[in-house]
């Protein structure tokens, strides 16, 4: 199963990148905390990562890094060629885990959100929110409320609030956690269709070897605090797939090997966050 | 639909309190509880009266200045408070236990302040009602989601942006509930204040019409109290309403 030869531009480039929050004796952190790093790891411009990893391992950290949220303690990151820090360059999308929709907005007003604000102009802005609407099934609830949403409808209005800004790199920071596991498997399915319709690179952190598996080009497995990459595998499905990739042999042999090596990380995490004061030196 | 049943609700509750009022007449007898008939016929006759319109006047007058304190003041510490996060955890427990004082025991040294005119009133009304203003306010802006805000640097705001697009629509729903508590604690004041040591205001009339037993008088001045009281409730609890998207 090899994918079909793409010309490998670099798209985002991280160089030792390394996160480190400070100690902060009056609020609870008396060490300071290793989060991540350090990290290199180059994405192809058009391809669809995953970063897999136990709970806490640094993959929220890892994803404001490279959006540019956070700086890196040490090491740097650039994408499209210009480095990246302090802020969220133009280009790059982020949904996120919480449900960041507006209240006092209607879904209509919630995906035109960001281009207003960014004086593009009326016409093109409603051409854009009405297309991503349509392309997020979200046409008949355009006035509705989030509110009146449920949370995998209000994660649509997140995408196709991002969407419309039309980024050419989109992170996603666990947007399905919250979802049951029928819904994510479609959410899956319309994120793939995302995928190939923008032509955008995708990084997806997730914590289902499932979902990983069945999305992505390549799967980067992190180790348990502080995150590396401790393999990058290669699923070498085709472009054009989609949750029925499921029932493949392929597809229980990559959560295989990935479950193999994130085992242990798995465990790591898990006593890490009893014994921390103790392990820490 | 919604806005018919609820008048029908209203109504139900006015008619309500006046068989209540009507019973606790027969009870206690006239000189406590005049009749709602009687005291309607005094409301008719004596409401358009100079002497009521003047003591009207200078409530609603000394109510417009101790909102107007109450809610700049409120407003601004809140902010603070809510916005900067080791004020807020040094001044939020200093600000519930006042909340939780009797204000009235103050009410002495406010009069030795600010004396018996107007301003006197004014300061123990917006003493009543800064308070829960800026803990509300407060609490309001903690319960921002921090998403939002990293959402808003996602979506390219600008600083300014980010506070009146983004921070200012998520906490205004709260920020109003304040008002609207404010708006009542601040009413409190200011007719406690008028109760003693004044002669001028509807609290005053309501002791000075306890001192000549003069029922029909004093329910005349409740009603029109409970009536504004009801109404400036009412509007803002429908404002609230509208922002929430309930």
């Amino acid at each position: 199963m090899n994918a079909a030869p793409v010309p490998r531009e670099v798209h985002a480039e991280l160089k030792g990148v390394t996160r480190i929050y400070p100690a902060v004796p009056g609020a609870g952190a008396k060490l300071p905390v290793h989060a991540l790093g350090p990290i290199d790891l180059d994405l192809v411009r058009g391809e669809f990562f995953a970063v897999v990893g136990p709970s806490g391992c640094g993959k929220s950290t890892f994803l404001e890094v490279l959006a540019g949220l956070q700086k890196p303690t040490a090491g740097s990151v650039s994408f499209e060629g210009k480095p990246v820090g302090g802020h969220v360059p133009e280009g790059i999308g982020v949904v996120f885990q919480e449900d960041a929709s507006f209240p006092w907005l209607t879904v209509w007003h919630n995906v035109a959100f960001g281009l207003r604000r960014n004086g593009v102009a009326a016409a093109e802005v409603r051409r854009r929110v009405e297309d991503a609407i349509a392309f997020m099934g979200l046409k008949d609830f355009a006035g509705a409320y989030p509110s009146q949403l449920s949370g995998g409808m209000r994660q649509r209005v997140c995408i196709a609030r991002t969407l419309v800004l039309q980024p050419r790199l989109i992170l996603l920071d666990e947007p399905f956690g919250a979802l049951d596991a029928q819904t994510r498997l479609l959410m899956g399915d319309e994120v793939l269709r995302l995928w190939r319709r923008t032509g955008a690179t995708v990084l997806l952190i997730t914590h289902a070897l499932d979902e990983a598996a069945m999305l992505a080009d390549r799967i980067g497995a992190m180790s348990a605090r502080p995150g590396r990459f401790i393999e990058i595998i290669a699923t070498g499905w085709p472009r054009d797939r989609d949750s029925t990739i499921v029932g493949e042999a392929a597809f229980g042999e990559i959560t295989g090997r990935l479950w193999e090596r994130l085992r242990s990380e798995s465990l790591k995490a898990l006593g890490h966050s009893g014994v921390s004061a103790m392990a820490a030196e | 639909m919604t806005a018919t049943r609820r008048a029908a609700d209203t109504l139900i509750l006015l008619v309500g309190l006046v068989v209540l009022w009507e019973i606790l007449h027969r009870i206690a007898g006239e000189t406590a509880m005049p009749a709602p008939l009687s005291t309607f016929a005094y409301l008719v006759h004596n409401l358009a009266t100079p002497r009521f319109i003047a003591n009207l006047t200078t409530t609603g007058l000394e109510l417009g200045y101790a909102l107007l304190l109450a809610y700049g003041i409120g407003l601004a510490v809140g902010v603070w408070l809510g916005a900067h996060r080791l004020s807020g955890a040094v001044g939020e427990p200093i600000l519930v236990s006042l909340y939780s004082l009797p204000k009235i025991t103050l009410y002495p040294v406010v009069l030795l302040i600010f004396g018996l005119g107007i301003s006197g009133k004014v300061a123990f009304g917006a003493l009543h009602g800064v308070l829960p203003v800026a803990l509300l306010t407060t609490g309001a802006i903690r319960a921002i989601p921090p998403v939002y805000l990293r959402a808003a640097r996602t979506l390219q705001l600008s600083p300014w942006q980010t506070i009146t697009t983004v921070l200012l629509p998520a906490a205004l729903p709260e920020v109003f509930t304040g008002l609207r508590i404010g708006f009542t604690v601040t009413l409190l004041g200011v007719l406690l204040g008028e109760m003693f040591a004044s002669k001028e205001g509807l609290g005053a009339m309501i002791i000075n019409a306890l001192q000549l037993a003069q029922g029909e008088e004093m329910m005349t001045v409740a009603i029109v109290l409970f009536a504004f009281a009801a109404l400036a409730n009412g509007l803002l609890l429908f404002v609230e309403h509208r922002l929430r998207r309930i």
